[in-house]
């Protein structure tokens, strides 16, 4: 999936019909490893994990699929970075905040499943019974709907980007001065959300979800089918982007990212690319952010951190800007390394990150796709 | 009949022995009722005869003792009798007097009111200051006549508010309204709510009273007013201060040399730990000069900050420029990195910086307007730092050619300006900066390793709405921003006040994207 530029030279113009524009986005070894990949999760996962017993050597333990399943939350955030920093040419630092509106967002239906199941035996959220309120805020009605909540997931991300995007780029904000605002729109939303009167738990967050649509949130099988449905979100979003960065929108979208000022004297208003590709890249982390949420159990406003938001970009950093596979990998790798860390050296793990923030940017500009691909031409170069 | 006899007779030979507190008087101390004693206790204070203070002292320690109808002061070495003076042997059976809390008020009041006659000015002053609060009516005849003895004007003043507040409830509405006049004059929040009762008719019968309390209250209310806004805009410019002192080294390398140093706020936090290992070298070895830690520690802060600097630029940083959103997640690293030192050198926890003694108190402006020493100390700081950069930058070689290097790098190259030298120098002078913030930062604020993220955004903040490469508009952001966060805290507190003022810069960059200060010239594209 390395090679994503596609074998099929597709005309200009939209006659080509969406589904094959969409089955053109990649292509054939990509689609292999898509499956194989599905294949993974949907069928090998769930019967290695239900029909094997724990003592055997091929049991995939609960940790580790939840592990996955968050890292796989991780990866989709990461690619939506991709699509706007690599892609786009911009650089958020406040993507854990729809991260974080996507994961409150689904939280509040997780905590409304909860019942009378919570420690007062209420039927407000236990933290709602702490400070004493009678009944719920304005904005937690329709909470216990589950169709109500999914929507949420995505409008609540996708307004906020939408205007603090439309007003970011209308007056031409870019570079590092957007780094730093969005930087400090996540900084202003995480001290929001610390506040017990704003109505999401302040401190704590949300936690001690017991089921989600009615099935216990712990089962095995719940587990499972959130595992799965984490897979094929990735995959889809990897699909959807791929097809998204090969259309003339995607095309315009890199054009303004190497020369914006030309893209705009040709008559593209580069506004509405941005605000686009930004509001697409939100959503996306608001999705993951419903992922994770039931699969962690836990969301609190610490999600918003800068330090979180800085990590996503290192992800994509460490995988490989400008290419979708890229932002998988480094997902994958740089959150295994810390999973490992964090158990066995707790201490180094920080050093550790620190030095993949200077290596990466120092010595690995294309990130580890593009270490890849200099071996493989190398080695081409040395067979030839 | 006998009683009185005795108490006759012992009043007379008290009197000729020494002129003491009415015998009578100082018995009912022995009473088996509270209000007796109280009493007895405001009787022997409002009369306030020498001798008193020692029978009254004895008492509220718990060495007064009875036995019939003989009172004995115990002073810890020798028994006096309390009426005669004389040096006795304590009786078998005497009992000390019982105290309670309420007993104990009324001594400490009465004692504080018979201190008011001391020698010694001193003494004078503090029981003024005592007999402020809770001050009662039967405390007026005494307060009256310390006023006529009293000299000093500044005990004097006390006791005129002392009195009124005695006299507030007194029967004579000619006292009451004097009472309220000489109130006018003392502005302070709890005069303030002395006040606010004699404004209601089902309080206070007099008409003038009220009227005279109602015009009290708004000249109260007035300069209330006052010094609450001042108290607001002083702490703005202690806030500003420091968001100026983090903000000036920012000012340098972002705003001149055009880096993203997001490990400036670990900068920050190396010049705090400079200042607690000065504190603890001086500790341990001059423990008679602590208090001059700080003043030590400002040069030492300064050169360490400057030498992580110049290892951070010359092994990272100048590897990256011009790419500016590289630098930014490399310098994320060494962040990260700085943290990690700190917490394995310093240990997690945050470390204890203490005030040298000559920082901490404060000078007193109005009641409700204090200015803590070390803000003031600091906003004195920060200007002495501001005028240091502004030297260097403008009246040095060093910084003409950081000028002369942000201008044109090829062509200052062509002149024989060192560029990567002067790169070096003019990121290590930003370094160090940042540590002479950091030590500041040590005298308000916790010192842990975690101290410079909360500082990060907020410089960011002040360098881009002061405009970049402009260190005047660092300054002004840095004071507006300060004094406008904490003018909005005051009605909408911290939380609120910080996102409506992230808001607000967002809102503002709308407008003026290159800050309030742009540089001169057209950039169409950079």
């Amino acid at each position: 999936m390395s090679a994503i530029t596609s074998a099929l030279p597709l005309p200009a113009s939209g006659r080509v019909p969406l589904t094959l524009r969409v089955f053109a986005a990649l292509d054939r070894k990509a689609w292999i490893a898509l499956g194989v990949f599905l294949a993974l999760a949907l069928v090998v996962v769930p019967v290695l994990h239900l029909a094997l017993p724990p003592e055997n050597a091929f049991h995939v333990s609960t940790y580790a699929i939840t592990l996955i399943g968050k890292i796989m939350c991780y990866a989709l955030v990461a690619v939506a970075m991709d699509l706007i920093w690599g892609y786009g040419g911009i650089l958020s630092l406040g993507h854990g905040l729809f991260f974080a509106l996507g994961g409150y967002a689904f939280g509040m239906y997780l905590m409304r499943q909860i019942g009378r199941d919570g420690s007062y035996g209420a039927d407000l959220p236990d933290f709602m019974v702490f400070l004493d309120w009678k009944e719920l805020p304005w904005f937690w009605l329709g909470s216990d709907s589950f169709g109500w909540a999914a929507f949420l997931v995505l409008a609540v991300p996708a307004i906020v980007a939408f205007v603090f995007g439309y007003f970011a780029f209308r007056s031409r904000i870019k570079g590092v001065y957007f780094s730093i605002i969005t930087q400090a729109l996540t900084y202003a939303a995480m001290l929001l959300f610390f506040r017990n009167e704003t109505g999401f738990g302040g401190n704590n967050g949300f936690t001690d979800f017991k089921r989600i649509l009615g099935y216990s949130i712990t089962a095995p099988e719940t587990r499972l089918v959130l595992f799965g449905l984490t897979a094929i979100a990735l995959a889809a979003t990897l699909v959807f982007s791929a097809w998204l960065v090969k259309s003339k929108f995607g095309r315009v979208l890199t054009a303004i990212r190497d020369a914006e000022s030309r893209v705009m004297f040709i008559g593209y208003n580069p506004l509405w690319y941005k605000l686009s590709i930004w509001v697409i890249s939100a959503v996306l982390c608001g999705i993951a952010g419903a992922l994770y949420v039931p699969q962690v159990g836990i969301i609190n406003p610490s999600e918003m951190s800068a330090a979180n938001s800085i990590e996503i970009a290192i992800w994509v950093a460490v995988g490989g800007r400008g290419t979708l596979i890229g932002p998988v990998i480094g997902a994958f790798t740089v959150n295994l390394a810390k999973s490992w860390f964090t158990v066995s050296f707790p201490e180094y793990w920080l050093f550790f990150l620190g030095l993949l923030f200077i290596v990466v940017t120092l010595l690995l500009p294309q990130g580890l796709v593009g270490l890849w691909k200099k071996i493989m031409s190398k080695k081409q170069g040395a067979q030839a | 009949m006998k009683k009185l006899l005795t108490t006759l007779l012992l009043l007379t030979g008290a009197l000729c022995a020494w002129a003491g507190p009415d015998p009578a008087l100082v018995r009912q101390l022995a009473a088996d009722d509270n209000s007796d004693k109280i009493a007895a206790i405001q009787q022997l204070a409002a009369a306030a005869e020498p001798g008193t203070a020692g029978i009254l002292q004895a008492m509220a320690d718990d060495s007064l003792y009875v036995l019939d109808d003989k009172l004995f002061v115990f002073d810890g070495e020798n028994t006096l009798d309390a009426f005669s003076g004389e040096t006795v042997e304590l009786p078998e059976g005497a009992d000390t007097i019982t105290v309670n809390n309420r007993l104990r008020g009324e001594l400490a009041n009465a004692l504080a009111a018979l201190k008011l006659f001391d020698e010694d000015r001193a003494v004078r002053l503090n029981a003024a200051r005592e007999l402020q609060s809770n001050v009662g009516a039967e405390l007026a005849p005494v307060l009256a006549k310390a006023k006529a003895s009293e000299s000093d004007p500044h005990i004097l003043e006390l006791l005129t508010t002392a009195y009124a507040k005695a006299t507030l409830q007194d029967a004579d509405p000619a006292v009451r309204l004097a009472a309220v006049a000489a109130l006018a004059e003392v502005q302070t929040p709890a005069v303030r709510s002395l006040l606010l009762p004699l404004t209601d008719p089902a309080n206070e019968a007099d008409k003038l009273v009220r009227e005279a309390a109602i015009q009290a209250l708004k000249t109260i209310e007035r300069s209330l007013a006052w010094g609450d806004t001042l108290a607001a805009v002083f702490s703005g410019l202690s806030l500003g201060s420091i968001l100026l002192l983090a903000a000036l080294g920012l000012a340098i390398t972002y705003g001149v040399m055009g880096i993203i140093n997001m490990a400036h706020g670990e900068l920050l936090m190396v010049g705090a730990y400079t200042a607690y290992v000065m504190q603890s070298l001086f500790r341990s070895h001059f423990p008679e000069l602590i208090d001059w830690y700080l003043p030590a520690a400002i040069p030492v802060a300064f050169f360490t900050a400057a030498a992580v600097g110049v290892l951070m630029e010359r092994t990272v940083i100048r590897w990256l420029y011009g790419r500016t959103l590289e630098t930014l997640l490399a310098t994320w690293g060494l962040s990260l990195i700085l943290i990690q030192a700190a917490r394995v050198i310093f240990g997690a926890q945050n470390v204890e910086v203490a005030n040298p003694s000559w920082m901490s108190g404060g000078v007193e402006l109005l009641p409700n307007l204090i200015l803590p020493w070390n803000r003031v100390i600091i906003i004195g700081f920060a200007l002495f730092v501001l005028f240091l950069v502004w030297v260097l930058m403008n009246k040095t070689r060093l910084g003409m050619f950081v000028r002369a290097v942000t201008q044109n790098r090829p062509m200052a190259g062509c002149v024989g300006v060192p560029t990567s030298r002067i790169d070096t120098m003019a990121f290590a002078l930003g370094a160090g900066i940042a540590g002479l913030g950091g030590v500041a930062l040590s005298q308000i604020s916790n010192v842990g390793p975690d101290m410079g993220q909360g500082y990060i955004v907020d410089s960011f903040m002040v360098v881009v709405v002061g405009g970049v490469g402009q260190l005047a508009g660092a300054v002004w952001a840095a004071l507006g921003l300060g004094i406008f966060s904490k003018l909005l805290e005051g009605w909408a507190g911290a939380v609120i006040a910080k996102i409506a003022i992230l808001v607000a810069i967002i809102i503002f960059i709308q407008k003026r994207p290159q800050g309030i200060f742009a540089l001169k010239g057209r950039f169409a594209d950079q």
